[in-house]
């Protein structure tokens, strides 16, 4: 089948905390693949979907769900059930990517690099006493740190802690998203993303982009109110640097056992090292998120990138 | 090299748009559209109570009689037809010719939105003080912070704006050398409070204002939604001058017209119409003939009536879920119409912060800080009861409460108080 006759579902909505994001970033790939010449249409994942892949399926379906559906390996499940070939990464190592603390476990057994962590849901701050644990955890992870719910993105319920008073706040704030925080140790350096891109010749890591937040933090705001913060595309690193963030993001995509593509988060500390954060497997595509940023740094078209992943995900289905 | 911000134009926007961001609780919001989320966040009117079949006949015609002035410009005040509608429906509230009332002092407006904006643009320069009560229409506020204004909030009881607490802000406001230009109240089943202010308190609010100088500005969306009441007379019908009236269709016949009006004193008019002239040129014709059209030709007090009986189910709906779910130290107004109660959670909470976990939780309400100038509000949340079913009402009170017993749990095991 030629690519330019190909009928794309793009999914987008759900009912996640980041259906807005979700709903812009498949406004902006329903209209880069128009204008790359595919025949596009954009649906919400809920109760009329399952109908219509069965009955009239669409050649390939493209996800730009963010948040749980989306990125945690069910919807992904349920198109290899229907055997509608879609774009993105397999409901197994979804699932594996979207669960933070299991991801980082993952890198840590293929020796690379992310900040030391604990993993601990509500119930356990509540049966073993909140004041001691938090205590034991500032002892052993030390400060400042990072914590934000295992699961889910856009900086929702993420708190930087830099005094020991300020973690219960940070706890209740992670714990308003989800049952269980992920509080890893803070690293003090420079945001980086790297785009994973693989059109069917192995993963290749496009230009870094580096994010500037005028105020520090990449949180909501920070994120999609343009303005607000500053990227740099491809990031101000060294040579050096540049290939061993690109060659550790690849390591990455491959540990996770990702494909097609992924954007890797990490942070470039004082010393050079970049420590990762996490892996997404669906990364927003908005306006102002960092994997358009990416492949128009590579001197790539977005419209054209996605449509060539969509000729691979019916190729492979083929 | 530099880098991006995605924007251009940064340096170039005005001063009154600086603060404007993405907003995390707005984005939660976009969930509330979804049909497995019960939003009692909303204030649209269930219009699909209206004839539907019978509007759209009237539609119909009016565009096969008279689609020729229907479909064209009109004049900047407005339809004089539809001005005469207007105050045989302010009559209603006792706003008659008794009060000074009379179709050349309306002005029809885009919904009561613009009327506030004209009113705002006439009268607010930066740095004016405007006092409203607390809490206080979003909607309002957003118009104020626009033009720069500082909305000085005065305090509520359960009996509406309290008069010892606004002649308490005039002194304040007289002490600081603050100018204050007008009163912004909606005295009948007020949004978000779901208060009313008594006959006697609407005396003594109008003769403070009049000692003082100060402009009412009356707001009056909800005024003929009551449940258990004749209407109560609207503050204008009490005085000549003095008051800034504005009412709206929205309520009583359909939002999406999108037609409200101002009524106001002869010297102001002349300028609402100007401000207005300058920013729409002229209300829809095509929306006015259709208000006047339904108001003239269709059973509009009976629908009206029908309105009320719907509304009151639900109010009757979600008071007793509020009763039979909520947990203790939380309260909540009951409101004798209009579309909404305000509550107050127990010590301790945050409804801004609880927002995530109700939409985990599937339901959506308003924090209180939205309808605060000053951040406050955060104890404080807004219900609306006017759009869902009384069933799916229950169920969100119901959802509403588990969400705050999780959030009281959470936040006694860190001890964290908002």
């Amino acid at each position: 089948m030629t690519m330019s006759f190909a009928h794309v579902l793009v999914l987008a909505g759900g009912l996640s905390y980041e259906r807005d994001v979700s709903l812009r970033s498949g406004r902006r790939v329903l209209d880069a693949l128009r204008l790359a010449g595919l025949d596009a249409e954009q649906r919400d994942a809920d109760v009329t979907l399952l109908p219509l892949l069965t009955s009239t399926p669409p050649d390939a379906v493209l996800i730009s769900l963010h948040g749980a559906t989306g990125e945690d390996g069910a919807l992904r499940g349920v198109l290899e059930l229907t055997g509608v070939p879609y774009v993105g990464p397999d409901a197994r190592a979804a699932r594996l990517a979207w669960d933070k603390p299991t991801a980082k476990a993952v890198l840590r057994d293929n020796h690379l690099p992310t900040p030391d962590w604990i993993t601990l849901p509500q119930e356990t701050f509540s049966e073993l006493g909140a004041g001691a644990l938090m205590t034991e955890i500032i002892e052993r992870l030390g400060l400042p740190l990072m914590v934000k719910p295992t699961q889910g993105g856009s900086g929702l319920g993420a708190h930087v802690v830099r005094e020991a008073s300020e973690l219960p706040a940070a706890m209740v704030g992670c714990f308003a998203y989800g049952g269980t925080a992920l509080i890893e140790r803070f690293v003090t350096g420079t945001d980086i993303a790297v785009t994973v891109l693989d059109l069917g010749d192995g993963p290749v890591a496009l230009p870094a982009v580096e994010i500037v937040p005028a105020n520090g933090v990449y949180d909501y705001t920070a994120r999609y109110t343009a303005g607000v913060t500053t990227w740099h595309a491809p990031a101000r690193l060294s040579e050096e640097v540049t290939a061993k963030v690109a060659e550790i993001a690849v390591a990455t995509y491959k540990a996770l056992g990702l494909r097609d593509l992924s954007r890797v988060d990490l942070i470039v500390d004082a010393g050079g090292d970049a420590h990762i954060l996490e892996a997404n497997v669906s990364p927003g595509l908005t306006e102002t998120s960092l994997v358009p940023m990416a492949i128009e740094a590579a001197g790539l078209d977005f419209g054209e990138v996605l449509g060539k992943l969509v000729q691979v995900a019916i190729d492979r289905k083929s | 090299m530099t880098g991006t911000t995605l924007d251009d134009y940064t340096d170039r926007y005005a001063q009154r748009v600086k603060g404007m961001t993405a907003s995390e609780i707005r984005a939660l919001f976009a969930v509330a559209s979804r049909p497995e989320v019960v939003s009692l966040a909303g204030g649209s009117p269930f219009v699909s109570a209206l004839p539907l079949d019978a509007v759209g006949e009237m539609l119909g015609e009016l565009i096969a009689r008279n689609g020729a002035s229907a479909l064209q410009y009109c004049i900047g005040q407005g339809d004089p037809a539809l001005r005469e509608v207007i105050c045989e429906i302010m009559a209603l509230e006792g706003i008659d010719a008794r009060c000074g009332a009379s179709p050349d002092d309306v002005v029809v407006t885009t919904g009561a939105q613009q009327a506030l904006d004209l009113v705002a643009r006439v009268f607010l320069d930066p740095g004016d003080v405007v006092l409203a009560e607390g809490p206080s229409y979003v909607g309002a506020l957003g118009v104020f912070q626009a033009a720069q204004a500082d909305v000085v909030h005065v305090p509520m009881d359960d009996l509406g704006l309290i008069p010892a607490a606004l002649s308490a802000a005039l002194e304040d406001m007289a002490k600081a050398g603050r100018r204050v230009k007008f009163l912004y109240t909606v005295p009948t089943y007020h949004n978000p409070g779901g208060v009313t202010l008594p006959n006697e308190r609407r005396d003594e609010i109008i003769e403070i204002c009049a000692r003082a100088g100060l402009l009412i500005l009356e707001d009056n969306p909800y005024g003929l939604l009551g449940f258990d009441t004749e209407p109560l007379p609207a503050l204008r019908s009490r005085v000549r001058e003095g008051i800034i009236y504005l009412g709206t269709f929205s309520k009583t016949f359909a939002s999406g017209v999108r037609v409200g009006w101002i009524l106001a004193p002869h010297a102001v008019r002349d300028k609402l119409v100007m401000a207005s002239e300058a920013q729409i040129l002229c209300p829809s014709m095509l929306s006015q003939s259709a208000v006047t059209t339904y108001f003239t030709t269709m059973p509009w007090q009976e629908q009206l009536k029908k309105f009320q009986g719907v509304y009151a189910e639900r109010r009757d709906a979600v008071l007793s879920a509020l009763d039979d779910f909520m947990p203790a130290g939380t309260q909540w107004t009951k409101p004798a119409g209009g579309f909404y109660v305000w509550l107050t959670l127990p010590e301790g909470l945050d409804s801004k912060a609880m927002v995530p976990r109700a939409i985990n939780n599937r339901v959506a309400y308003v924090p209180g800080t939205g309808f605060y100038a000053d951040g406050t509000g955060r104890q404080n949340l807004r219900l609306s009861y006017c759009f869902p079913p009384p069933e799916r009402i229950r169920e969100g009170v119901r959802r509403l409460a588990t969400t705050i017993e999780e959030e009281q749990a959470l936040r006694a095991t860190f001890g964290v108080a908002s």
